[in-house]
């Protein structure tokens, strides 16, 4: 029997590897490393993008895709994994691969609109009728209320909501940082799961039916009610949130070593065309053509909404701030 | 006194199964079987029943979608070139426990079970930590061109050191039960040491080793957590399956999460299912060796 089954598992390595070498010297491939939403977008962005490419060069191309809480596919990149272009949830990410040497410095001002093709803000997501009254910040720390965040350590859309948080206790009492610390430590204290990334508690909240409110990205709240129906869950917009700006670049050492950077450049700037902004409004982000986003704008509320270089001194100051080792997060947490 | 002892000794062991009233029995085995049935066949049925919801069409376009086929296609992969692997180490390593006397030979036998009490994130997080850019041999690897975790390497890597144990483990005490007699008269009797191997102890420990290949097997398919910290979850390309599950999963793709599942869980039953079938066909072969 275990000759005849080593020759049964060397004949099925055997073809194995065949498919594998044919499928390895077939085409150009890129891949993109995402955050965790973005699924969908790309999805349909790459097809488009692969038509557009096929027809402008005759080539044909492969897009890959993969897709993560930001942090941790931002870590991916630094142990190697080998992205030719990454599109994540914020800037900090892409300084992290930066400072290990893999893209170079001043990457965000290569790309118009700090290098962000879409924009989206913080919203709520609450179950079909707002049984608990959720209207506002304020009200998640009321001892009643359970929310569903990711885990900031390794989300961007969590670092996101966390700042809104932040922003808004602020403003709320007068720019007292003890009083927003202690809001934020309030707020957290009602989260009973972090998931890793943003559509892991988009799952808890939706699928699993944890927790009377998810602190969401616009988009991915736009795209609950789509999939899991207008029926079972609604959108609160809140009084103040934030502009939240996730950023591409291309990996430089990654595409020139494998000698992609056209097919990088192109791609990413395939996102700020008509074409792109249409499709990343399809998918509920916030168009940056202005073009594009008047057309667009009955969808997408109006709302105060601050932003990372003017209400925290860039992602550099906030990471430092709130998110490193011991910075405000942990402190809230740690006394939890 | 000593009537007591061997009063004691000639009565049976207290055999509570017949002891027992028949309710006590009956309700004991209902006990079983309903925790069986909800916490072993109901999930499992759960699995088929979502996985074919919207028909059997349904079902097969989720399983040769490209993405899905990669993925299935990696999984067998990795399994195809851990299982021989860990076969040939577990025998060797079976072997020479079992056989001789070393120093260090606790150490070894602890080191063999290293992988059952490690946590696989930190399975997956060692070879992150050698092979990756940043790691030991991070730099010369891209030197040189070669990719080993976030690509089949570092999969297959990972799906060894989760699944090292199961072979040796299922081998060690069962040729330490059996000793070494057959093997000392086949050498007296002036046999190679391959045909030892083949006609003397192959024979003895079959059944042991089939076992352990078939649960090296089917935690190689399903292993989850130390594949998930090397692949890098590239779609088509570094996704296995269960990774593939997570994703449908995570992508309100409730079916085609539940068809790759309900498949991975055929694979399982399939294993389950021929060791059933052998042990069944040599059944006589079977009762020998254990009247032995």
């Amino acid at each position: 029997m275990v000759p005849r089954f080593k020759a049964f598992a060397a004949a099925l390595f055997g073809s194995a590897l065949a498919l594998g070498a044919a499928a390895a010297h077939a085409q150009t491939t890129i891949l993109n490393v995402s955050y965790d939403p973005t699924r969908e977008l790309y999805a349909d962005f790459n097809k488009a993008f692969i038509a557009k490419w096929k027809a402008d060069t005759g080539q044909t191309l492969t897009v890959r895709q993969s897709h993560g809480g930001a942090a941790k596919q931002a870590r991916s990149v630094i142990d190697g994994l080998e992205a030719d272009v990454v599109t994540l949830a914020l800037a900090y990410d892409i300084d992290a691969i930066s400072d290990a040497g893999l893209i170079n410095p001043g990457w965000q001002a290569e790309l118009p609109f700090n290098a962000s093709p879409y924009t989206s803000t913080i919203v709520f997501l609450v179950r079909k009728g707002n049984p608990k009254g959720i209207k506002d910040w304020n009200d998640l720390i009321r001892d009643d209320v359970k929310v569903v965040t990711p885990n900031p350590k390794t989300s961007g859309g969590a670092r996101w909501n966390f700042l809104a948080a932040w922003g808004y206790a602020l403003e709320k009492n007068n720019n007292d940082e003890a009083k927003a610390k202690d809001f934020v430590a309030r707020l957290f204290k009602n989260v009973p799961v972090l998931d890793t990334g943003a559509r892991g508690s988009t799952v808890t909240f939706t699928q699993r039916g944890i927790g009377d409110v998810l602190l969401a990205w616009e988009n991915e709240a736009f795209l609950s009610l789509k999939e899991v129906g207008e029926d079972k869950v609604e959108i609160v917009v809140p009084s103040l949130s934030i502009l939240a700006e996730p950023p591409v670049t291309v990996v430089d050492k990654v595409a020139d070593r494998r000698n992609t950077r056209p097919v990088a450049e192109a791609y990413l700037s395939y996102l700020y065309s008509a074409e792109g902004q249409e499709l990343a409004a399809k998918h509920f982000y916030r168009p940056r053509l202005p073009e594009v986003a008047a057309k667009h704008a009955k969808r997408f509320p109006q709302l105060k909404l601050l932003t990372i270089d003017q209400n925290f001194g860039g992602w550099r100051a906030a990471q430092a701030k709130f998110f490193a080792d011991g910075g405000v997060f942990d402190q809230i947490t740690g006394v939890k | 006194m000593s009537a007591d002892v061997f009063d004691a000794a000639a009565r049976p062991l207290p055999l509570s199964a017949v002891d027992e009233s028949r309710w006590t029995r009956r309700l004991l085995i209902a006990v079983a079987l309903a925790f069986m049935g909800l916490f072993l066949l109901a999930p499992l049925l759960v699995v088929f029943i979502e996985a074919f919801s919207r028909g059997a069409g349904f079902f097969f376009d989720a399983i040769v979608e490209p993405d899905a086929l990669a993925a299935i296609q990696l999984t067998l992969l990795a399994a195809a070139i851990s299982v021989p692997l860990n076969l040939f180490f577990g025998v060797c390593a079976a072997w020479c426990i079992a056989r001789f006397e070393f120093k260090g030979k606790g150490l070894l036998i602890t080191l063999i079970d290293l992988p059952f009490s490690i946590s696989p994130v930190v399975s997956g997080l060692i070879y992150v930590l050698m092979f990756g850019l940043h790691g030991w041999f991070g730099p010369w690897l891209r030197d040189n061109d070669i990719q080993i975790i976030f690509a089949l390497p570092g999969i297959v890597l990972a799906t060894i050191f989760v699944t090292f144990p199961f072979v040796a483990r299922e081998l060690i005490p069962l040729m330490q039960e059996q000793g070494g007699e057959e093997e000392e008269a086949a050498v007296v009797l002036g046999a190679s040491a391959l045909q030892i191997f083949w006609r003397v102890t192959l024979p003895k420990i079959k059944w042991g080793l089939l076992y352990g290949v078939l649960l090296c097997n089917a935690r190689a398919m399903g292993e989850f957590g130390a594949v998930s910290v090397v692949s890098g979850h590239i779609r088509g390309e570094t996704n296995t399956m269960p990774l593939h599950v997570e994703i449908l999963y995570n992508e309100y793709n409730m079916t085609a999460a539940f068809s790759v599942a309900a498949l991975l869980a055929l694979l399982a039953l399939v294993t389950l299912a021929a060791k059933s079938a052998l042990e069944w066909r040599f059944s006589a072969e079977l009762a020998a060796l254990k009247k032995h």
